[in-house]
This record gives C-alpha cells, sequence and structure tokens, in this order.
C-alpha cells in the first residue's frame, strides 16, 4: 500500500519532537478526522529555517508526511519554504495512495501555519502566505 | 523476519489441513454436478446432503432449512431483502440496531431507499441493545428485526434468546447475523427462537466464498438468484460442492470442539486484558467483560492512531485490525465505537485482537511486550498527548 519511502519515513521518522521557544508553532488538522500536525521552526535573523521538529497524531501516511515535509524546508528561507507544496511531499516520498493525498495536504498546510505563526511574532508579511485553516478538509473538499 | 503470530481471527481464520482434506477430493476426483443425474454426480449430491444435515445439528435445525450460499454477507442481503419482498404488504418497519455490520446497515439502507422504514436501534456503553426499547419499537407494521448474535468489532453478545421471545410474542421475524458467532458460542434457533440466521465457513477455519442462510420452515422467501433449482428453487447456481464440504467439516469441528475451545480461549482473552489494562496506561476496553466472544479483545488507546499501530505491529509480525479511519478509507472511525459513545479522537485509537485455539500465552506475551513499545513510541509523537501532559499539572501523570 505504500511506497518504500513513506514506509521509512514513517519507520524512521526524522524531526520528531519539540522545540523550546520556537520562532514559529502550527497545529493543523483535527482529532475528528484522526489527523493533528504541528510543526516547530527555528529561523534566524535571515528568515532561513534553521530547524524543524514535528508532533503529528495520525496515520501511517500522516507521519511520513510530517517527517518528509519538515525535511524540505530545513535550510530553506520562508519563502522557498512556501513553495513547498504537497506535491513536493508527496513525489519526494515516492507518491501516496489516493485516500492519503490529504495527509500531504496536512503537511503544506502545517508548514504554513508554522510560517504565519512566525510572522505573526516578528510582525512581518511574507509574500503569498494566507492565513492557514484548521480543518483541512474543509479547504480541499 | 519474525514468526508471525495471527491475531485477525475475526477476519478469517486459517482452513484447517484436515478440512482442506476432506475438501480435496470434490475438485478433481469427484467433479460430477450434484445437479446431473448419473451416479457419478450423485457422490457430489451426497456430499451435499450430509453437508446439510451436519450444519443444521449444529444449530439444531431442519436440514432442509439451510440453504447455501456464497458467504456471510450474502446470507444477511438474502435474509433481508427477501422478508422485505414477501412480507412487504403486512408492512413495511424493519428494526436493527446500529452497531450491525454493513452486510446488515447497507441492505437496510438499501430497503429505506425502496420505501421501507427502519429503526435502529440505539446500544449502551458495552454494545447491548435495550431490551425495552426494542419491545417498544416494535410497531403493527414491523416485519423483522435483524440484531447480530456478536459484534464483529467488541465482540458483544446480545441477549438473542430474549430477543427472539420478543419477535416470537409479537409475531414479528427475527433474523440474526451470527457470522461471528456461529462455532464459536452456543447457538440454537430453538431455543432462541431464531427465524434466519446468516453465517460464513471462513470464520470457523473452513473455507472462503461460502455461507448458508437458516430459514425457518414455513416463512416465505422468494427466490434471490433466479435460475437453476438449486437450494429448493430459492437460490439458483451450480453448488461450490468443495466449499460447502469444507463449510460442513468446520462446523462439524467446531460443535465438536466448541466447549475446550471456550475454555482455552477465554482464558487467554481475559489474560491478554488484563495485562494491557495493567501495563499500558489510558487504555479502554471496548465492549462487555461478561457477554464477550471467547476470541475478542478490543481497546481503544488514547492519544494515537489505530492505522500507525497496525503498520509497526505487523513490522514485528503481528496481525491485527482497527475500527481507525484510516483503515476504512473514509474520515469516519468504525460506526460501532462511536455507537458505543467513544469520541472520534478515542474511536480512531483502537485495535482489535481476535484469537484462535491456536494461539499461545507466549505470542500475547510478544503482543504485549511490542504493544506497549509502540504505544509509547506513537505517544511520544503526538501532539494530542503532549497536549494532555501539559494538562496534567505537576507532573502527576504516569507515563
Amino acid at each position: 500500500m505504500y511506497s518504500e519511502k513513506v514506509m521509512d519515513h514513517f519507520e524512521n521518522p526524522r524531526n520528531v519532537g519539540e522545540i523550546q521557544n520556537a520562532s514559529g508553532v502550527g497545529t493543523v488538522g483535527n482529532a475528528k478526522c484522526g489527523d493533528i500536525m504541528r510543526m516547530y521552526f527555528q529561523i534566524d535573523e535571515n528568515k532561513i529555517i534553521q530547524d524543524a521538529k514535528f508532533k503529528t497524531f495520525g496515520c501511517g501516511a500522516a507521519i511520513a508526511t510530517s517527517s518528509m515535509a519538515t525535511e524540505l524546508v530545513k535550510g530553506k528561507s520562508v519563502e522557498e519554504a512556501l513553495q513547498v507544496t504537497n506535491r513536493a511531499v508527496m513525489e519526494a516520498l515516492d507518491g501516496l495512495p489516493p485516500v492519503k493525498v490529504h495527509c500531504s495536504l496536512l503537511a503544506e498546510e502545517a508548514i504554513h501555519a508554522a510560517l504565519w505563526d512566525y510572522a505573526q511574532k516578528e510582525n512581518l508579511h511574507i509574500e503569498g502566505l494566507q492565513k492557514p485553516v484548521e480543518d483541512i478538509e474543509e479547504l480541499h473538499r | 523476519m519474525n514468526k508471525l503470530i495471527y491475531l485477525d481471527n475475526a477476519a478469517t481464520t486459517k482452513l484447517y489441513p484436515e478440512i482442506l482434506k476432506e475438501m480435496e477430493p470434490y475438485f478433481s476426483e469427484y467433479y460430477g454436478n450434484p445437479s446431473s443425474i448419473y451416479q457419478f454426480a450423485q457422490k457430489s449430491q451426497k456430499a451435499i446432503d450430509l453437508a446439510r444435515e451436519e450444519i443444521a445439528a449444529v444449530i439444531g435445525a431442519k436440514p432442509e432449512e439451510v440453504y447455501f450460499t456464497g458467504g456471510g454477507s450474502e446470507s444477511d442481503n438474502w435474509a433481508l431483502k427477501a422478508i422485505a419482498d414477501a412480507y412487504e404488504n403486512k408492512g413495511k418497519h424493519i428494526i436493527t440496531s446500529k452497531i450491525e455490520h454493513h452486510a446488515v446497515l447497507h441492505t437496510c439502507e438499501y430497503l429505506e431507499k425502496k420505501g421501507f422504514e427502519i429503526t435502529y436501534l440505539p446500544v449502551n456503553e458495552e454494545g447491548f441493545i435495550d431490551l425495552d426499547e426494542l419491545k417498544k419499537s416494535i410497531r403493527e407494521d414491523t416485519i423483522c428485526i435483524s440484531i447480530m448474535a456478536a459484534n464483529n468489532e467488541i465482540g458483544t453478545i446480545q441477549p438473542i434468546a430474549e430477543i427472539g421471545a420478543i419477535a416470537r410474542e409479537k409475531g414479528v421475524f427475527f433474523h440474526t447475523d451470527a457470522v461471528q458467532a456461529f462455532g464459536h458460542i452456543p447457538l440454537s434457533v430453538e431455543d432462541m427462537k431464531i427465524d434466519m440466521l446468516s453465517a460464513s465457513g471462513h470464520k470457523i477455519h473452513g473455507p472462503k466464498g461460502i455461507g448458508f442462510l437458516y430459514i425457518r420452515k414455513g416463512i416465505k422467501i422468494v427466490p434471490y438468484l433466479h435460475g437453476g433449482a438449486q437450494e429448493r428453487g430459492k437460490r439458483a447456481g451450480t453448488h461450490n460442492v468443495p466449499g460447502i464440504v469444507g463449510m460442513a467439516a468446520a462446523a462439524r469441528l467446531a460443535k465438536e470442539t466448541l466447549k475446550g475451545r471456550i475454555e482455552k480461549e477465554t482464558s487467554l482473552r481475559d489474560y491478554l486484558i488484563e495485562r494491557i489494562e495493567k501495563e499500558i496506561p489510558f487504555a479502554v476496553l471496548n465492549g462487555s467483560k461478561s457477554h464477550r466472544l471467547p476470541n475478542n479483545i478490543s481497546f481503544c488507546f488514547r492519544f494515537i492512531e489505530g492505522e500507525s499501530m497496525l503498520i509497526m505491529l505487523d513490522g514485528k509480525g503481528i496481525c491485527a485490525s482497527s475500527g481507525s479511519a484510516c483503515t476504512s478509507g473514509s474520515l469516519d472511525p468504525s460506526h460501532v465505537l462511536l455507537a458505543i459513545g467513544r469520541p472520534h479522537e478515542i474511536a480512531h485509537g483502537s485495535l482489535r485482537l481476535t484469537l484462535s485455539e491456536e494461539n499461545t500465552k507466549e505470542e500475547l506475551d510478544v503482543v504485549v511486550e511490542e504493544l506497549k513499545k509502540i504505544i509509547e513510541r506513537l505517544r511520544g509523537m503526538s501532539p494530542l498527548y503532549e497536549d494532555f501532559l501539559q494538562t496534567q499539572t505537576g507532573g502527576n501523570s504516569n507515563v
């Protein structure tokens, strides 16, 4: 059902954990639907994501997409991180089963949510960043 | 690769080699069509007659009341649709429960579209329907009550004899989906006043693709599959002779071993339940402790999601199942867990382990140890658990 890459990121998830006093924290999804993703970004003064961590409640695909998404944004500028779409996460994982595509959408939204929190705290405007929605299912229905 | 620990016997069971052996001659040796006239084919017909007798004996029915089908789902579909068709002049109301298998629930939804009215009885936290509520739900136009004998997810055994008595007294037919109960607990269509009963071969170490529907003599029933005269003209199609022989052999074996199996499985079941309750925090048992299938263990583990648990168990060679949404392809977790009052986020963390007599205490010890590690690991990744710990002032969490 899952690709080898998905299984690898599920079994050996990268960047699990929290960042104390993170520059930005975003939580998306809801427990009712069975997925919650929380991402923590440490962002330096040059607006480069130095570190990214996550905590996820969800299925194998939810954990694997969180892991891959945090890998993809690390070392990127906030503007570049905004370009890490659900499609990019899926491609990096060699695809997801159709019923799990929403997990990658959730990962994309979690990146946006953490960046939004950072922008709020720093009082910054990040071009192209919109206020994230909590319920991803509503957004993409 | 770890040695396989199979704990999904409610999904399907291993076909026992001795049962396969009984089936084998009917593939390529006695392959005659039982409906043919010559002596060679009569060998197949004889096998079917004997199988029907053996199955009837397990539930205390007459052989001519047993109709072979393609499995449990077909039996459920047939029972409800046939009753609806044959008795719609009497009324268009059917009573069932919220925790039935989809083979019953989706058939009921289909009948609703055809103008039938369905009452879906709620269940309490342990999964029992309320008998008074059942009585109150029966109306002039009620034609059938369909309540499962035992639930496939949480193992709750309904008060079948009491339901049968109520139905009989009110002159309403009683159908029971006994797919999980047949061969696992004693069932008697006479004592329990059951009018129709669905069962399947592969849940009792028989073959897949074969089941039966018991239909009490005297019940009008319309043909389900049209064609040849098989199954008293009610269910056409050349008999699945090896399947029928295999299911009968499995039923016979189940009958012979029932008492010992119940004892063995119950003791393994209670051992596993006790260890999980003692050793894994925030674990909630689903279903009843006393009226429970001997082979069913069902828990919800808070703060984690079922599919992740299943994949990690699979990595250790342990086969289990879950009522989480992710295993069903929908966003909603199991309708059964929601019906017993589990909130969505807790229902997502369900795990069902179902035993056979072949499982050992040692296997269950391995499962508990692996489960402890897996749950701890997943909770360590869970934002729900993180939030929960933060609400625990003074760090009095016992994890």
